[in-house]
């Protein structure tokens, strides 16, 4: 018996960093659905009602977060238990676990925290940046020791 | 929305926090069909208990086929499951395993295009379900390496018979793992990272 097979696909284009963002109005006939595609999800900004291209930082999963402050009294209780859990550093997709809130809402409360200097943010390192092998190295040599 | 009372909100047991010298960190993501093993692989190897992220998108006109021209919209929740492990005192390595709903997963803005590289995991009973996720790194240029969770089930296949079906070229690793065995989980990570480094050496 033979397993069944697959087709190789080449590359497309440079990878854009980030897509762009989706055509304003679900119109029925619009946009890729007339190719029988189905439009691409839009994110959903459930606090804040903010849309598409608004100013949010650039938050990684990985970010690492790091609170340099308390909570001022007139914190929302959601960014006060964020400033909890951030006493030590931890990653926007842990964040988003603990408090139970989808990614885009921990991203739009960071961002007003970003603002108000209440947390730091520490960038992930991705591939596109590499620097050298010395990343991969110490990766590998992090792997060994488990 | 349905956010406790933050008195209530659940954090990290003291031992999962990270030491305040975590400076950076590095993910790989786990990919695969349902039911392969990504979430197995990811808890074997986490230094925490693995903890689920999700993203919440809508979507117009999902099934087009069945709803070509009506307006409803769909919220969809994509879901992760992700682990931790600890590179050095200021290096941390997340590891992301995609459940389900495959063709969410690249619309998760960066998952991909700031990931070190991939893992995609195949069941040999099943394994026409990895072909779109494979076709899909491919075309975005996402570097990953191939790893057959052995099933006692599953149909044995030769590791050259695989590697035609999967249509891979030669120099994309191949492995055979457990992914309930941290030291066969490892191994498979390893082999990603000896296979990125490669990739580095060769265009320096």
């Amino acid at each position: 018996m033979s397993p069944p097979q697959r087709r190789r696909r080449l590359p497309k284009a440079a990878p854009k960093p980030k897509p762009a963002p989706p055509p304003e109005g679900p119109g029925p006939h619009a946009g890729p659905g007339g190719q029988g595609r189905p439009r691409e999800p839009e994110r959903l900004y459930v606090v804040t009602g903010q849309v598409e291209g608004g100013d949010r930082a650039e938050l990684d999963l990985v970010t690492l977060i790091v609170a340099c402050a308390d909570a001022p009294p007139t914190a929302q209780p959601e960014q006060s238990a964020l400033l909890r859990l951030c006493q030590a550093p931890m990653s926007v997709a842990e964040v988003s676990a603990y408090l139970n809130l989808p990614v885009s809402v921990v991203t739009v409360l960071l961002t007003e925290l970003l603002t108000a200097e209440l947390v730091q943010a520490r960038a992930p390192i991705v591939r596109a940046e590499l620097p050298d092998r010395s990343l991969l190295e110490a990766v590998m040599h992090g792997l060994q020791k488990l | 929305m349905d956010f406790k009372s933050s008195d209530t909100v659940p954090g990290p047991r003291a031992e999962d926090h990270l030491p305040h010298t975590a400076t950076a960190a590095v993910k790989i993501v786990i990919v695969g069909g349902f039911g392969v093993g990504k979430t197995t692989m990811v808890g074997s190897v986490s230094e925490i208990r693995p903890l689920t992220t999700e993203e919440t998108m809508t979507q117009a006109g999902i099934g087009v086929d069945d709803n070509y021209g009506s307006d409803t919209k769909t919220a969809t929740t994509v879901a992760m499951d992700f682990g931790r492990i600890s590179i050095t005192e200021q290096l941390v390595l997340y590891l992301f395993g995609t459940p389900g709903q495959e063709r969410f997963w690249f619309l998760w803005n960066g998952l991909f295009e700031g990931a070190l590289g991939a893992v995609v995991l195949v069941d040999t009973r099943r394994l026409e379900v990895s072909f779109d996720v494979i076709g899909r790194l491919e075309e975005r240029g996402v570097p990953f390496v191939v790893a057959v969770n052995d099933f006692p089930d599953g149909p044995r296949y030769p590791m050259e018979d695989l590697r035609a079906a999967l249509d891979l070229s030669e120099e994309i690793p191949m492995m055979k793992c457990d992914a309930r065995r941290r030291a066969s989980s490892r191994d498979v990570l390893m082999t990603l990272m000896r296979f990125l480094h490669s990739i580095a050496m060769a265009s320096a």
